[in-house]
């Protein structure tokens, strides 16, 4: 992280009037003028018009902000755009596969794994990210490693049982590709 | 809120700007940092970011220490395969509190700078020696169920919140500071002070200094260590009480022991009376009984904090317990 370009100079003192930074936006490059004091998740939704991030608490407690910044799921309202100069971030907006939504997506459908909606996308990214991690195995580990994201609605155990059958899935796909490679190879 | 903000290139340059003005603050993971800005708790004239140093990441020292730069993660050091083969502590610490966003924000040295998570120091509203010295301290008249009862003044009874910080002294971790004159060290016992008169005085870094590097030394074959924490619920929340043993045995008999508690004194505290109780002597139940009850030697409960006194006791004897268990 520490190696990417910045938009500014290292050194230079900034603000408290606005600062031209760069970020990849899911997967488009993207300038934004800000002052330092601005939260990650109010650029993305006032200066990116991105609004499916959604703001919860506004302190870390809830996860609603959660965004993959450099592919690691973070809150957005505990970061300053400004210290996120030269990151590539990734919301909801670009959560996808080639044939429509993404299968976390569908598997939160099938497993009724929200009523209002308003975490979802914060428990999408925060699934997206612990699946990357590939620290958690059981539906206990599941459960401890998406703590991070509270729903109101109480929909738990379906999230749980989402992300663990597309962790499953994806495990078995992996699989499937090692074996058709030792096939070809 | 509108302050000024430098990215810093190195420790040096850091440090002078620091040094530059009385309104200047760190900020690394910013988990800490934004979440105090955003409720008017502090207003810095500017922010250093510390982001683009370049001490970050894990090391193997010669002698087999743990080298861990101060902006490496929560994360990172929690999952790095010798904290999870070697310091159960450590790893266990780590992952008891936030969850897993802070974790990838979070960085070391700031988690051993957090700032206390006293309800009366986070609201504006309340009097707090910390937040606006001299004001007075409304926690000592209110609601005081989770602060000290150990190390706290008349001034202030707030506890310091860092799980990793508990882990750190029980591991005798050390302490490595830039500033600008160069870098020292020290011990993790001192790196926090107790208020005193000067609760707003936190740690004993100077003016210009920030923490460059945490050194964890080896641990030896025999060395059993574990982290015990009780909480109001299993995640982001902040130990009631908290215990991180290091115990060495040797042919049935204590060889070696670093024990301390957090959640109940205004820095990790050393339980030195407990290691004198093990130190020697196997770890039995009678042994145990004297451990826990020599950890609560001296402890001073406020209006509503009476608890965390059994408490602790009973942590320490459970934490022993499961040790012992351990024993081949």
């Amino acid at each position: 992280m520490s190696e990417q370009v910045k938009t500014y100079q290292t050194d230079k003192i900034l603000g408290p009037d606005t600062v031209r930074i760069q970020m990849r936006v899911n997967g488009q490059a993207r300038y934004l003028e800000v002052p330092p004091q601005t939260t990650l998740v109010d650029a993305i939704r006032d200066h990116l018009d991105l609004l499916g991030t959604k703001v919860g608490c506004a302190h870390g407690q809830c996860g609603a902000c959660t965004v993959l910044i450099n592919g690691e799921r973070r809150h957005s309202c505990l970061t300053l755009a400004i210290m996120d100069d030269g990151d590539e971030l990734q919301t909801i907006e670009g959560v996808r596969s080639v044939d429509g939504l993404h299968p976390l997506q569908k598997a939160f459908i099938e497993h009724d794994a929200f009523q209002c909606g308003f975490c979802t996308p914060g428990q999408i990214m925060s699934g997206l990210g612990l699946m990357r991690e590939g620290h958690a195995r059981t539906a206990q580990d599941v459960r401890e490693q998406m703590s991070g994201n509270l729903c109101r609605c109480a929909a738990y155990q379906n999230i749980v049982a989402a992300i663990l059958e597309v962790q499953q899935q994806a495990k078995a796909d992996s699989q499937k590709a090692a074996l058709l490679e030792e096939v070809h190879s | 809120m509108s302050f000024q903000f430098v990215r810093a290139s190195n420790a040096a340059a850091a440090a002078r700007f620091k040094s530059s003005s009385d309104g200047a603050m760190f900020i690394a993971g910013g988990s800490g940092v934004v979440d105090l800005l955003s409720q008017n708790v502090i207003r810095p004239s500017l922010l250093i970011d510390l982001t683009g140093l370049s001490n970050r990441g894990i090391d193997l020292t010669p002698q087999g220490a743990l080298c861990v730069g101060a902006l490496t993660t929560m994360a990172q050091l929690a999952w790095h395969e010798n904290v999870m083969t070697d310091y159960p502590v450590l790893m266990q610490a780590l992952l008891s509190g936030a969850t897993p966003q802070v974790h990838h924000a979070a960085s070391i040295g700031g988690n051993l700078l957090q700032k206390t998570r006293c309800t009366y120091y986070r609201n504006s509203g309340f009097a707090c020696n910390k937040r606006n010295p001299g004001s007075g301290c409304d926690a000592r008249s209110g609601f005081n169920a989770g602060h000290a009862i150990f190390g706290a003044s008349e001034h202030c009874i707030a506890v310091h919140p860092s799980d990793l910080a508990v882990a750190l002294l029980a591991l005798n971790a050390e302490i490595t500071l830039e500033g600008r004159n160069g870098k020292r060290s020290l011990p993790m016992d001192d790196l926090l002070r107790l208020p005193g008169d000067t609760p707003h005085l936190e740690s004993s870094l100077a003016q210009d200094e920030l923490i460059v590097s945490v050194e964890i030394p080896r641990l030896s074959r025999n060395t059993r260590s574990a982290y015990s924490k009780v909480d109001e619920h299993n995640s982001f929340s902040f130990a009631v009480v908290s215990v991180a043993a290091v115990v060495e045995i040797q042919n049935g008999l204590v060889s070696n022991a670093r024990l301390a508690a957090g959640g109940v004194a205004p820095k990790p505290w050393r339980l030195a009376s407990t290691e004198a109780a093990i130190l020697h002597n196997e770890l039995n139940e009678k042994t145990i009984e004297n451990a826990a009850l020599a950890a609560i030697q001296g402890a001073i409960a406020l209006a509503h904090n009476a608890h965390k006194v059994e408490l602790l006791k009973r942590t320490v004897t459970g934490i022993l317990t499961q040790l012992a268990g351990h024993q081949s």
